[in-house]
């Protein structure tokens, strides 16, 4: 058994502490330890990409960190997005142009593409394919995943 | 999977990073961005007691200009940082150019500049990059410090001259002398997935235009990055026509490179790719030269 340690973080804005054993990962912490489910686990070795959230506002592989290592930072998962009144203008680009298909891979899909058009409010489809190439959809829906980047960012647009 | 328990130390200065590898030796593992290290952890592929975490150590993280014109970076640079960095695409056009291709932007979120190198994966953009450009690395213990240029750090498949005690503490990459071009090329199956067969070079021209230098260097070609010396020896003192090009990249890839098969491709696919890459990457290297 190693030994315990306290993390302290904000996910969502809301405060969280917890004792962790260090071997603990950040999505089994966020699922398991926080309840917060949206946040999905694939691969568990960084190349499914379900399990992307933003950490310091920036997209990573939930499950290549330790819930040690986020101690003290800032965590935005999916359920910070919106809520089912009031979707992402993402989330609802999703649903308008079917982007969600089985739907388990979307959270991911969505994380990363969050601060992608805020970089980027008028990408290319190019440019949407390369930002997605660390997401896998099995279900086959890249076509449209691409369609809904692209409705998403006339959104943010107009 | 999950991870084997560990014994977890997050230093914040680089002098109690290594006093915890100077006690623990080899059971003790550096982790670095984790990108390649916590999938091997979740698997069980690797089981390390002790985990000695460089997350906090704040003075590993920095771009700095050097006096010659160089560039030095803390090995705990992010990827995304160095991607994005205005210096580093003014000095070190190479390493900008290949920044994007490494991974997917999630991973070069977290990955480090130098947890790269010194996990030395032979397909690693930057392991050939950073021979390619004659980098040098700063290792650091308890006993004290010494520079180790590229071609002497890697020695095989994902080993490198460290020191179970030694941390790599700071790259430094030289400045490129003018009239330097440079190229770097990769075959993967989809984009961002392991390369296939890929190669770096850097080469710089006289003012009669012939080549001065050249360096060639090959990933996923073998244990390895492979630095191709006899190609490269075959342009130096050359005017680079397509036909000099041409036996250069043929040198290269049917005597200095050693590929291996696996699902992914054939050796002798692999050493196709090798001179084709080692040709077309020749080829914009000198022209960007010209140009410059």
């Amino acid at each position: 058994m190693s030994d315990l340690f306290t993390v302290a973080v904000t996910v969502n804005g809301t405060q969280y502490e917890r004792t962790v054993e260090p071997r603990l990962l950040l999505s089994d912490f966020l699922r398991h330890e926080l309840g917060l489910t949206g946040t999905h686990v694939g691969c568990e070795h960084g190349v499914c990409g379900a399990c992307t959230v933003l950490f310091d506002g920036v997209p990573a592989r939930s499950c290549l960190m330790f819930a040690v290592q986020a101690n003290g930072h800032e965590i935005l998962t999916v359920e910070g997005l919106g809520t089912p009144e009031n979707l992402h203008p993402l989330q609802e680009a999703f649903w308008e142009a079917h982007g969600a298909q089985c739907g388990f891979c979307t959270p991911g899909f969505l994380m990363t593409l969050v601060p992608f058009l805020e970089e980027n409010p008028n990408p290319t489809e190019e440019e949407i394919r390369e930002a997605i190439s660390g997401n896998l959809c099995r279900c086959t829906g890249y076509q449209h995943i691409v369609d809904a980047v692209t409705l998403a960012a006339e959104k943010v647009r107009t | 999977m999950k991870p084997a328990p560990f014994k977890y130390y997050a230093p914040t200065t680089v002098e109690e990073a290594l006093a915890h590898l100077a006690e623990y030796g080899y059971d003790a593992k550096v982790l670095a961005g984790g990108q390649s290290l916590i999938p091997m952890l979740n698997f069980r592929l690797a089981q390390p007691s002790v985990l000695v975490d460089l997350n906090n150590v704040s003075e590993l993280f920095y771009i700095r200009p050097d006096e010659n014109g160089g560039l030095l970076l803390g090995a705990m640079t992010r990827q995304r940082q160095v991607e994005h960095d205005p210096l580093v695409a003014e000095r070190a056009p190479l390493i900008h150019e290949v920044m994007p291709q490494i991974a997917y932007p999630q991973i070069r979120s977290r990955g480090t500049f130098g947890g790269s190198l010194a996990h030395a994966d032979p397909s690693a953009e930057l392991v050939a990059v950073n021979m390619a450009l004659n980098a040098r690395f700063r290792l650091r213990s308890q006993a004290g410090e010494r520079w180790v240029p590229a071609d002497e750090f890697f020695v095989g498949l994902f080993t490198t001259v460290l020191e179970p005690d030694e941390l790599l503490v700071e790259v430094a990459l030289p400045a490129m002398l003018p009239r330097s071009g440079w190229a770097f090329l990769q075959i993967t199956r989809r984009h961002h997935d392991f390369c296939i067969a890929g190669v770096a070079v850097l080469v710089t021209l006289d003012d009669k235009d012939q080549c001065e230098q050249a360096r060639l260097v090959f990933l996923s070609v073998g244990d390895g990055p492979v630095n191709a010396r006899q190609a490269a020896e075959m342009l130096v003192g050359q005017t680079p026509t397509p036909e000099a090009i041409r036996a250069a990249a043929e040198k290269a890839a049917s005597d200095e490179i050693d590929p291996g098969s696996d699902i992914h491709a054939s050796a002798e696919y692999r050493r196709h790719l090798a001179k084709v890459l080692a040709r077309r990457a020749l080829t914009q290297a000198f022209d960007r030269a010209r140009g410059g």
